[in-house]
C-alpha cells in the first residue's frame, strides 16, 4: 500500500488563476520523489496543499489508506483535526522559518513539548517525559550534524545550518512524509552540500521524501523518481535518471536543456 | 543677584521645607508612579487582546468558511473597533471625569480608578502598537508553527507574540513616558498625585512659580530618565538581532 496518494488536485487563487488543474501521484514508503517545473509550475502549492497549509478546491489526500482530506467532504476540513493531520507531514521551508527566540534544541523540541502538555498524565511524569523528548531533539540535532550547536540562537548559525536544523525540526515529530520547499534555494552554493547531505542521509534511512528542488543532478542522483510539473500539472514522471538524462516529453526536454551541463 | 538667590531659598523653604510639606510631592510622585505603572501593564494586557482579534480578523476572515467562529470573530472586531474609536476619539480628562464622578461615584480612593482609565486609555495605543507587531511578523513564522500542528493559539503566543512584543518594545516604552505625563491631569478627580501634590502647596503657601516648575523639573527627570533606559533597551535589542 503506497503510504500517500493524491488524486485529482485542484487548486486556483483568486477566480482565474488555476495554479494545480488536477495533480495524481502516489508514494510507497522509502521512495524519495523530486519535483522539479520552472517557477510558477504549482510545485511549491502542491506541498503547501500537502501540508494543509491551503486547501485545495478538489480532491483527495490520502495517507496510509486513510482519507486525510477529500474537498466533497467538509467533515475532513475541521481544522481540530486538520492540525493532527499535518503531524503525517513535515514541512522543511526555502527560508527555513526558524523561530529566531528560541535556541536550536528549543526549535527542534517546541511542537513535541506542547504536544505532550496535552496527555493528561502529563503534569505527573513532567521531568521523565521532557527528559525523553530533549534526548531526542538531541540525537536529531546530532544526525544533523549540529550536536556543538544546540544551545545556539538561528541567528547564531549560519543558512546551512539553520536549514539543518529546520530539518531536525520537522523530523521531531516522525512524519510519515518528510517535504522539502526547495530547500538550498536560500544558500549559497558553499553551504548547498551540507543540506544535501543530511537529505541524502535520511534516504539511507528509508525517509519517505517529497523534495521540490531546483538541483538537477541532486535529483538525478539522490532521487528514485522524478516528476516534473509544469502548468499545474503533471507532464512526465518516471524513473530519476531517465526523467532527467532522456526525458520523454518536448516540454520537460525544453525545461531541462536550460540548465546545462547534467 | 544675592538678594534673588536669597528669595528663592526662602521660597523653596516656605513651599517644600516648613510643615513637611515635601511630602505632599514625594508622595504624588509615588501615586503617579503606580498610576502609571498599573495602567501601562493593564494596557499591555488590554491591548494585546484587543490586537490579537484584529489582527486574526485582519488576517484570516476572507479564508474563514462560514459558521459560529466567523460571526464570533465578526462580533469581537466590531466590539474592539467600538472600543479603539470611543477610546481614542475622546480626550482623557472627560474619561477619568466620567469614571469617577458616573461610573465610580462613590470610590473613596481616586487612585485605583485613575489606575482603571489610564490602563483602559492606554489599552487603546498599545492594541494598535501590538497590532502592527503582530501583522509585521513574517507569515513563514506562522506557517511553520502550523506544519509543525501548533494551534492557532499556541502559534500566538508561542511564535508571533513574542516576536511581535520585541519588535515594538521601543514603543511600548514610549507610550509608558507618555502615560507618565497624562496622569497629570488625575488631579482634576482629587487624586493626590504629583501634580496635586504641587497644587496644594500653591493653595497653602499662595506661591506659584515654585512649585510649578519644582513639580514639571520632576515630570522632565523621569521622562529623561525613561528615554534613556528605552535607548538602552533598544541597543540591547538590535545587539541581538540578526
Amino acid at each position: 500500500m503506497p503510504v500517500l496518494e493524491v488524486k485529482n488536485i485542484c487548486k486556483q487563487f483568486g477566480k482565474n488563476t488555476p495554479v494545480l488543474q488536477g495533480v495524481d501521484f502516489s508514494l510507497a514508503r522509502g521512495e524519495t520523489v523530486a519535483i522539479i517545473g520552472s517557477s510558477g509550475s504549482g510545485k511549491t502549492t502542491l506541498l503547501r496543499c500537502l501540508n494543509f497549509l491551503t486547501a485545495p478546491d478538489d480532491g483527495r489526500i490520502i495517507v496510509n489508506g486513510e482519507t486525510l482530506f477529500d474537498a466533497s467532504s467538509p467533515d475532513t476540513q475541521r481544522e481540530r483535526e486538520i492540525r493532527k493531520k499535518r503531524l503525517h507531514f513535515g514541512l522543511v521551508f526555502q527560508n527555513f522559518n526558524l523561530f529566531p527566540q528560541y535556541t536550536a534544541l528549543q526549535n527542534v523540541m517546541l511542537a513535541s513539548e506542547l504536544l505532550a502538555k496535552e496527555r493528561p498524565d502529563y503534569k505527573q511524569n513532567r521531568k521523565e517525559v521532557l527528559g525523553q523528548l530533549r534526548a531526542r531533539a538531541e540525537n536529531l540535532l546530532r544526525q544533523v550534524g549540529l550536536g556543538e550547536k544546540m544551545s545556539l540562537y538561528p541567528h547564531q548559525l549560519s543558512g546551512g545550518q539553520q536549514q539543518r536544523v529546520a530539518i531536525a525540526r520537522a523530523l521531531a515529530l516522525s512524519p510519515d512524509v518528510l517535504c522539502f520547499d526547495e530547500p538550498t534555494s536560500a544558500l549559497d552554493p558553499e553551504l548547498t552540500g551540507e543540506v544535501l547531505k543530511v537529505i541524502r542521509g535520511l534516504r539511507e534511512q528509508h525517509m519517505t521524501m517529497i523534495v521540490v528542488t531546483h538541483e538537477m543532478a541532486f535529483a538525478r542522483d539522490v532521487a528514485d523518481r522524478v516528476i516534473f510539473m509544469d502548468g499545474g500539472v503533471i507532464v512526465e514522471q518516471g524513473p530519476a535518471r531517465q526523467v532527467i538524462e532522456a526525458p520523454q516529453e518536448a516540454r520537460t526536454r525544453r525545461f531541462l536543456s536550460s540548465y546545462a551541463g547534467i | 543677584m544675592a538678594q534673588w538667590l536669597l528669595e528663592m531659598r526662602d521660597e523653596f523653604i516656605k513651599c517644600f521645607i516648613t510643615k513637611d510639606r515635601w511630602k505632599y510631592i514625594v508622595g504624588g510622585l509615588g501615586n503617579t508612579l503606580k498610576i502609571a505603572l498599573v495602567a501601562v501593564l493593564m494596557g499591555i494586557v488590554i491591548g494585546s487582546v484587543v490586537a490579537v482579534i484584529r489582527a486574526t480578523h485582519d488576517k484570516t476572515i476572507e479564508r474563514m468558511r462560514p459558521g459560529l467562529g466567523k460571526v464570533l470573530l465578526q462580533i469581537g472586531d466590531f466590539i474592539c473597533r467600538v472600543y479603539l474609536t470611543v477610546i481614542r476619539g475622546t480626550p482623557v480628562m472627560i474619561q477619568i471625569m466620567i469614571m469617577f464622578f458616573v461610573i465610580f461615584s462613590n470610590a473613596r480612593d481616586g487612585v485605583p480608578v485613575a489606575m482603571l482609565t489610564f490602563g483602559i486609555n492606554s489599552g487603546a495605543y498599545v492594541a494598535e502598537i501590538i497590532r502592527g507587531g503582530i501583522m509585521s511578523v513574517d507569515p513563514g513564522q506562522t506557517e511553520a508553527g502550523r506544519s509543525l500542528g501548533f494551534g492557532y493559539v499556541a502559534t500566538m503566543f508561542y511564535i508571533v507574540i513574542p516576536q511581535a512584543l520585541k519588535s515594538v518594545l521601543p514603543a511600548l516604552a514610549n507610550e509608558f513616558i507618555v502615560l507618565i505625563k497624562e496622569t497629570a491631569v488625575a488631579c482634576y478627580v482629587a487624586v493626590n498625585d504629583l501634580t496635586k501634590g504641587g497644587e496644594i502647596i500653591r493653595s497653602q503657601t499662595y506661591s506659584q512659580a515654585m512649585p510649578l516648575f519644582i513639580v514639571a523639573a520632576i515630570y522632565l527627570l523621569l521622562v529623561v530618565f525613561f528615554s534613556w533606559l528605552v535607548g538602552k533597551l533598544e541597543r540591547r535589542l538590535r545587539s541581538s538581532d540578526h
